[in-house]
């Protein structure tokens, strides 16, 4: 069943240096399945996962022939419908939970707003449910954390408040940019662990976003690879080392191994005609 | 697998053995002491260095030498520096600022005077620039380029740019003179002055808030007629600064990530702009309110002036032409104490407001 089918999707900011175009014409489709999207800064990859949210601010611009998330056209939605499906039904971990968390807020606070103003639950079960979704994301003493400013936790801390926080009106889809990227190498496994158990146990879709070719690999059924606004190639996860396109062997080939050869690494390839 | 999370230990220092809140305030109050103390030193140097003679200042330029000679000794000027200083200082922490020339009372029974009517007016003023400034600066910040932004960024200029007493006078002129909407100059009509000096008890000194207290409601608007409009000119100023400083420090909040995330959660516009950007302009802006409250109070000249607004300004004006130190000086210590106070308060305010800077 597809829950979200995206066809010829465009980003373009009008910049007084001219018009930039973050996003040129992708199209995928995702139904209850873990599909990855990899590349390198600048290759539209967050763009793609914010337009799904229609979270891209003017000057920027989406276009697309087709965006429908589970019946629901996402291009001729009103901001009042497209708050309902954020609210609910879409959700997205963002990078560095440093910057995604409000800093003068308490996470407690965070944590039960949308709860209280949307779903107008009183404030004792609103706080017993974030106690839960803390506990989901295996935080020890969350009666602590959610006292607890974010500059007092943790980078992995944080970042499974936000896990916590995003999951707690059980969403059908879940957007994660870059989740892990900011975090300690030591954490990462540990989030990305949280993360791929509370996924699977609850059987949502997820669009994860990352740079890291091999993780998404290991990560995701499925893989889309773009490269300047584009898909250049499209795979299944576990047939990624027979990649053809030049610039996916690219980005497997320029990963350092352990006990691999010394050799300098490759450099990235990036021909003019991918992009066209 | 990460235990819960880890608290910070409580800073080692003199208040160390005190609640967090209390030790802010405790080590504000030090540093507050310290600094007014710095401010006294400054005022006793430049009341010997001036070229003025205090003695010859008080007794005349006819007195004889005796006379010379025993206000001298009273003032302890025979005495080292040092002790001059300790006597200063000891007088001034009990409220004895000296006595004015000019006035021939204690300088801190004028400033008891004056001040009140300084306090309300830049009080007022500052109240109508926060309540105008900081919405029309998130207006225009969450709007930037439309034709709210361009009303806001031009009234704001104009408040810039427009000289105040020119401003006071086109006010007075438009809206007392001509349209008789407010009470003109000073602080109340001419009957009712002299009814607040009589008949009402002065507790606070300020008119709006003794007469409430006394239940005297004519003479309470009567007061409000005549404040409005000094209180409005000069509310315009800091109004402008407020609002395009808002207009600033929201458009660099609604660019930051939390931003996002509050909109990914579903939350409604108003909220993501007045709860979770506003929060962290607080933070910022307390300061910058603090300042411009700050500059009020050291009260206007000029706008005391047009308006007839017995205030500390005016105070402090006439008594320098009258070459009057002992008054100039005790008013720049109040003046300093005040400016002292609020920005140590902004800095409380602004800690408590930002749980990173506590």
């Amino acid at each position: 069943m597809t829950l979200l089918s995206v066809k010829d999707l465009r980003v373009t900011f009008d910049t007084e240096a001219g018009r930039v175009e973050a996003v040129r014409g992708v199209s995928f489709s995702l139904g209850r399945e873990r599909l990855g999207i990899v590349g390198e800064s600048g290759s539209g990859k967050t763009m793609t996962g914010r337009s799904v949210l229609r979270l891209i601010r003017p000057p920027g611009r989406i276009e697309a022939t087709e965006m429908v998330f589970d019946g629901t056209d996402l291009m001729a939605a009103s901001e009042r419908e497209m708050r309902a499906l954020r609210g609910q039904r879409i959700a997205m971990v963002m990078q560095d939970p440093k910057y995604s968390l409000n800093p003068v807020m308490k996470v407690g606070a965070q944590l039960t707003e949308g709860l209280r103003l949307r779903d107008g639950m009183s404030a004792k079960a609103a706080h017993g449910k974030a106690i839960e979704a803390l506990e989901a994301v295996q935080i020890r003493g969350p009666e602590r954390v959610m006292e607890a400013y974010p500059h007092e936790l943790s980078g992995g801390m944080g970042q499974r408040v936000m896990i916590a926080m995003m999951l707690i009106p059980n969403p059908d889809l879940l957007i994660a940019d870059e989740p892990t990227s900011a975090l300690d190498v030591t954490v990462q496994a540990e989030v990305l662990s949280i993360l791929d158990g509370l996924v699977r146990d609850r059987g949502m879709g997820l669009i994860f976003i990352s740079h890291d070719l091999r993780l998404v690999g290991r990560f995701c059924d499925r893989v889309l690879v773009m490269y300047k606004g584009r898909v250049v190639e499209e795979l299944e996860a576990k047939n990624l080392m027979q990649a053809e396109h030049p610039y996916t062997r690219g980005l497997l080939n320029c990963l350092p191994r352990i006990g691999g050869s010394r050799a300098p690494l490759p450099g990235l390839d990036r021909a003019a005609e991918w992009a066209e | 697998m990460t235990a819960a999370p880890d608290t910070p230990a409580p800073p080692a220092g003199p208040f160390s053995g005190l609640p967090r809140v209390l030790r802010l305030i405790a080590g504000t109050a030090l540093s507050l002491a310290i600094t007014i103390l710095g401010l006294l030193l400054v005022t006793f140097i430049i009341g010997r260095v001036v070229p003025i003679d205090p003695v010859l200042a008080i007794v005349g330029e006819r007195a004889t030498t005796a006379q010379y000679e025993a206000t001298r000794l009273a003032l302890g000027l025979d005495e080292p520096m040092w002790k001059q200083f300790a006597i200063y200082v000891g007088n001034a922490v009990q409220g004895d600022l000296g006595q004015s020339l000019r006035t021939k009372r204690e300088v801190s029974a004028d400033i008891i005077r004056y001040f009140p009517a300084t306090l309300e007016l830049a009080t007022i003023a500052t109240l109508f620039g926060v309540l105008v400034g900081v919405p029309a600066g998130v207006l225009a910040a969450t709007r930037p380029g439309t034709w709210v932004d361009q009303i806001v960024r031009i009234v704001g200029l104009m408040g810039y740019s427009m000289p105040v007493f020119w401003l006071g006078l086109l006010a007075l002129l438009l809206f007392y003179g001509i349209l008789g909407w407010v009470g003109g100059p000073g602080r109340l009509d001419a009957g009712f002055s002299m009814m607040f000096e009589l008949d009402v008890k002065q507790r606070t000194g300020m008119i709006l808030i003794d007469t409430a207290l006394a239940g005297e409601w004519a003479m309470f608007r009567n007061a409000i007629s005549h404040i409005i409009l000094p209180s409005a000119v000069l509310g315009y100023t800091s109004m402008a600064y407020i609002s395009r400083m808002t207009r600033s420090f929201m458009m660099n909040e609604l660019g930051q990530e939390y931003i996002t995330t509050a909109r990914v959660k579903g939350m409604p516009e108003w909220r993501v702009v007045w709860v979770h950007a506003l929060k962290n302009v607080m933070v910022p802006l307390i300061t910058v309110i603090a300042l411009s409250y700050a500059y009020l109070l050291e009260g206007s000249v000029l706008t005391e002036t047009i308006f007839a607004w017995p205030g500390l300004g005016s105070y402090i004006t006439d008594a320098l032409f009258a070459a009057d130190m002992p008054a100039v000086l005790g008013g720049t210590v109040v003046v300093g104490v005040v400016f002292v106070t609020l920005n140590m308060a902004s800095d409380l305010l602004y800690r408590l407001v930002d749980p990173r800077a506590r």
